[in-house]
């Protein structure tokens, strides 16, 4: 097992640059999640580590070791494909085996090794079986046990569970979360599902148009992003752009918003400030409000999504649709059309430079 | 409900005569071979006479044996050289590929009889000549185009992170080759190879241009016999040949589903 280190990759296609000049380093054990939406050069970058694909320039290093010019069935990797990439002409069994056989390894321990695999991801029985005999969570499971039984330096997964069903989905992110705990492997996960990324992984890198945008662990990229991308791709958020002021900024209309975290920006440059749904409060016009929030805009309720645990008001306020999420305590819900002041604090606030 | 009746009708008597147009000739060859008289004249008297004096006639044996050599060596050659050229075409990008898989094309197109020709002369100007050796070079030329136009057919239909999968399980590109993508295209490659010893079994035009009256096929000893006047050994020659290959044909489809189950 061993870290992988990114250095300064850029790759390239054509005119079109897949990955600019990325850095990120993968800890020895831990689980990363690489975040982006299609065509940000998330996969591009798996396939890098994994040596389908060789860098144009910028290092790679999989536990200390070079490895930008090693194939990749050299670099001693294990890798779970997005649609299983099954053997179809093999066994369950067969299918696990190849990594150990392709070695040279004995029969009797290539038996012992898939068995144990297999009972690793609760598949003992099932080894007689053909792919095309099991379920989209039971292949995802062969692939798996596939991809760790030949002890593998690092698991790269690319989209493993976007074929399966959300309930399924669930179970396999717990199953696959547990596995590799209990082997300890460096795992990188490639997915556009940010809910996936938040609960499985203990860092992020957030890419968009082949740059890093951001890397850290979820709650820090949750609670501090660095770009409106940032914000907005992983959870929802409510972005106001003015001019900094010092400890926030300016609206347009005058109306100033202090943000306690966030870089220093002189004053008058551009800027936007996040806040996230779930820290606004909501209440009437006529309401006082709450003292600890510095923040206060009026605006008036447009739409109002009741989702049985919580709400989510829509609230339009100067040709810009608020989001506001409000849990369900039994207090009086407002109606559609209802003017309303909405109120948060500076520390719910994050100042972002402009990009 | 009554219209439906006629037509269901008529559709069993289309297949009905369409069954008839294909086999009533063979069958009629057939049975022919085992009636005594040589000029197809009835009543039909058995006899097995012609089945013996074929085994006498050594001219049309020999032949026999000539053409089931030639298709077997032809079947194995380009069987082989076109698998890999279709592997080749399907995994490689380089210079000039978009013509060469052009190329493929015409030579399926181009009349065998100008094919021939062109080997005749070719054959003579490098100084191979005529005979069973130049036969078997025309003939894997001749199949070579069917086996990789079937399988890289095959190959269309296979999903390339299969061969990535199994590099990042460790295996080279041989054992890739040999124990992942091979045994997908199978039936593709068993069906070119079928294709290869009909194109090469049933040659005649090229076959006819290349061959010397000691060193000859099949299909051509049959156009000389013919010529020197029809004698049913013909009839039996062609029996033996049908049923065999026909229980070829059998054998292939029941152990290799065409197309290619999933």
């Amino acid at each position: 097992m061993a870290g992988v280190q990114v250095a300064n990759v850029s790759r390239s296609f054509g005119a079109h640059k897949a990955l600019d000049d990325v850095s990120i380093d993968f800890a020895d054990g831990g689980f990363y999640a690489l975040l982006g939406p299609s065509g940000s050069g998330k996969t591009t970058l798996l396939r890098q580590i994994a040596g389908f694909d060789f860098p144009d320039s910028g290092r790679i290093a999989i536990g200390g070791e070079s490895v930008e010019r090693v194939p990749v069935e050299k670099r001693r990797i294990g890798m779970v494909f997005q649609n299983y990439a099954l053997f179809p002409n093999m066994s369950v069994a067969d299918n696990v085996a190849f990594g150990l056989s392709v070695r040279g390894e004995a029969k009797a321990t290539i038996a012992t090794e898939v068995q144990r695999a297999l009972d690793l991801v609760q598949l003992g029985k099932l080894g007689g079986r053909k792919p095309h005999q099991l379920s989209g969570g039971q292949r995802q499971r062969v692939a798996l046990a596939r991809a760790i039984v030949t002890k593998p330096r690092v698991l790269l997964l690319d989209e493993p569970l976007g074929a399966l069903d959300k309930a399924l989905r669930v179970d396999m992110q717990i199953e696959l979360k547990r596995i590799q705990r209990e082997i300890g492997i460096t795992t990188i996960f490639v997915t556009h599902d940010q809910e996936e990324a938040l609960t499985m992984s203990d860092r992020i890198g957030i890419l968009r148009d082949g740059r890093l945008v951001q890397e850290g662990p979820p709650e820090e990229i949750y609670d501090l992003p660095q770009s409106e991308f940032a914000a907005t791709f992983l959870g929802d958020a409510n972005i106001f752009r003015g001019d900094a002021t010092g400890n926030g900024i300016k609206l347009p209309d005058g109306t100033t918003i202090a943000a306690a975290s966030g870089p220093a920006l002189s004053a008058g440059v551009k800027a936007s400030c996040a806040v996230r749904p779930e820290r606004i409060q909501i209440s009437t016009g006529t309401a006082k409000a709450d003292a600890g929030n510095a923040n206060s805009l009026k605006g008036r309720v447009s739409k109002r999504i009741f989702a049985g645990n919580n709400s989510t008001y829509f609230v339009d306020r100067d040709g810009q649709t608020l989001k506001v999420i409000v849990q369900n305590t039994g207090a009086e819900r407002l109606a559609e059309g209802e003017p309303v002041v909405l109120s948060w604090s500076p520390d719910s606030t994050v100042l972002i430079a402009a990009s | 409900m009554a219209v439906t009746r006629i037509l269901e009708g008529l559709g069993r008597l289309y297949i009905f005569l369409l069954l008839g147009f294909l086999y009533l000739p063979i069958i009629i060859m057939a049975a022919m071979s085992f009636n005594a008289s040589p000029f197809y004249q009835l009543p039909f008297e058995w006899t097995t006479d012609w089945y013996q004096s074929l085994w006498q006639n050594d001219q049309l044996i020999a032949a026999t044996w000539n053409s089931i050599e030639i298709a077997v060596i032809t079947t194995i050659i380009s069987t082989v050289l076109g698998s890999m050229a279709s592997l080749a075409l399907y995994r490689y990008e380089f210079r000039g590929k978009k013509v060469l898989q052009a190329l493929l094309f015409p030579p399926i197109a181009i009349p065998w009889l100008i094919t021939g020709t062109a080997m005749l002369i070719f054959f003579f100007g490098v100084g191979i000549g005529r005979g069973l050796f130049a036969i078997l070079l025309g003939h894997v030329a001749l199949a070579l185009p069917y086996v990789i136009v079937v399988v890289s057919a095959r190959l269309q239909t296979f999903a390339p992170e299969l061969e990535e999968a199994a590099r990042s399980l460790g295996a080279n590109q041989w054992q890739v080759t040999i124990r992942v993508t091979l045994p997908w295209i199978m039936p593709g490659v068993i069906a070119g190879g079928l294709f290869a010893f009909a194109v090469s079994f049933d040659q005649f035009v090229v076959s006819y241009f290349l061959s010397t009256p000691g060193q000859t096929t099949l299909p051509v000893e049959i156009y000389a016999a013919i010529r020197k006047g029809f004698t049913p050994e013909i009839n039996a020659v062609s029996t033996i040949i049908i049923v065999v290959s026909m229980a070829l044909m059998l054998l292939t489809a029941r152990f290799f589903k065409f197309g290619g189950e999933k």
